[in-house]
């Protein structure tokens, strides 16, 4: 099981890598909204870093959303996905394998970059740390979630819009209390730990529900 | 090769399976038994539900009706036995030969020949650090193959196999086959040309003829109901 877990990473994460990859896809488009506010709201550095981590996390959901559509989807067109299904593993294991290697090449790059975005939206040292933080624990539950959606559209032509009206209403708990999390670290009355706990709880969550629901949907597919 | 794979005893049975898709019956009454050694070439127009067949077996589609039964695996399902080629071939494009071959070997477990010696098996030996993408189709319908052997699965599921495949390799195809029985595996392929295959059993699908609105709606037992000869 747990070799065909390490071997799925592993495809996956050279596919990533190689030509039409998605792995930076997801950063350069992170980047572009990062960049893009400032311009658009003026130079008022008092503004941006109230506002900072609100739009880093926004910036983020929409970038792990924007390559979501293919995690099956590619599978299932080129037959890939028949093969997955011919494990001793349980459907479970791979879909747990492709989400992780999915949050390595777009989930944990975004929570790295995030520091030197903070400059743009003129956010203080902590506040940095903190969106790191957030954006480490919190992207996960993005991905898990946006799996299920993923799975239930891997056979739709189209489906990448479908997908995004899917998963977006069930992101947005992880989306407040990330932000609320980052804010408590900048100050404030609430202590940094209440909102950050809730945000792991919401990522555990996700892991289950996602895994689980994500390999049901793609055993009733087709 | 090691014999110890559980080949023997295997029985897959397959029991008046009828298949429907998008509420239309495609196919019923389908029934045949596969014991080691065996193989099954399944024949039928287009449309008439080959493939359909195959993916029952596969496990991707469920039956309208009909029982499939596997003894002698153990605790092993259906699909943890068997090989699937399609028509489409699960190669990742921007991965090389060896790399697809590879991921297969050891995801599916229970590995057999190296990644290596089964492109040297289907002649290519020299693509294999080549990008499948840069393949041609009969060449990547060839690497497909190869995965056949790069894990030890008793039942093979080929869905035309031989379609985009040159004259030599059609027999190399056939010559690998062979061999797969003489251990002890099974085959199941659908096709349009012959595969020259020793005593294969041949099930000849199908349709199922809609009946008219006037009639009873119950199929004449001859004319219609998926008939199927072995031969």
């Amino acid at each position: 099981m747990l070799r065909s877990f390490n071997a799925l990473l592993i495809r996956d994460l050279k596919l990533a890598a190689r030509v039409g990859g998605s792995g930076v896809m997801g950063l350069i488009f992170f980047l572009m909204i990062v960049t893009l506010i400032p311009f658009g709201l003026g130079p008022d550095l008092n503004l941006l870093s109230r506002i900072g981590p609100a739009i880093l996390w926004i910036a983020a959901l929409l970038a792990t959303l924007i390559g979501l559509d293919r995690l099956f989807q590619a599978d299932q067109e080129d037959g890939s996905l028949d093969l997955l299904r011919l494990s001793h593993a349980p459907m479970e294991v791979v879909v747990l394998a492709k989400v992780a290697a999915y949050w390595l090449v777009t989930g944990l790059p975004l929570a790295l970059a995030a520091p030197f975005l903070g400059f743009l939206v003129a956010l203080s040292p902590e506040g940095m740390l903190a969106m790191v933080a957030t954006l480490l624990v919190g992207t996960p539950a993005l991905t898990f979630i946006g799996a299920v959606g993923a799975a239930l559209t891997a056979s739709l032509r189209r489906g990448g819009l479908i997908l995004a009206i899917l998963v977006l209403p069930f992101m947005i708990p992880t989306l407040i209390f990330g932000v609320s999390a980052a804010n408590a670290a900048l100050g404030g009355t609430i202590p940094f730990a209440t909102p950050f706990i809730v945000l792991v709880a919401l990522t555990l969550f996700a892991a289950v529900v996602g895994t689980v629901g994500a390999a049901a949907a793609l055993r009733s597919g087709e | 090769m090691q014999s110890g794979q559980g080949f023997e005893g295997l029985r897959l049975s397959v029991n008046n399976l009828a298949c429907e898709r998008g509420e239309r019956r495609i196919f019923e009454g389908v029934s045949f038994t596969l014991s080691a050694g065996e193989a099954l070439v399944i024949t039928g127009r287009n449309g008439a539900g080959k493939s359909s067949l195959l993916d029952i077996l596969a496990g991707r589609l469920r039956p309208a009706a009909g029982a499939i039964h596997l003894d002698g695996a153990g605790e092993r399902t259906l699909p943890e036995c068997l090989h699937y080629v399609g028509h489409r071939d699960a190669l990742k494009g921007a991965l090389t030969a060896e790399e697809n071959l590879s991921f297969a070997r050891s995801f599916l477990g229970t590995p057999a020949l190296k990644t290596r010696e089964a492109l040297e098996a289907v002649g290519l030996a020299h693509a294999a650090r080549l990008p499948v993408a840069y393949l041609s189709a009969g060449q990547r319908r060839r690497v497909a193959l190869a995965r056949l052997l790069v894990a030890h699965r008793p039942l093979w599921l080929l869905d035309e196999p031989t379609s985009a495949l040159d004259t030599a390799s059609q027999e190399t195809l056939r010559l690998i086959l062979e061999e797969h029985r003489e251990k002890g595996g099974m085959i199941a392929a659908t096709t349009h040309s012959p595969l020259f295959l020793r005593d294969a059993k041949e099930i000849r699908i199908e349709r199922t003829r809609t009946p008219p609105p006037s009639g009873s709606g119950t199929p004449d037992p001859d004319g219609g109901g998926g008939k199927v000869g072995e031969g």
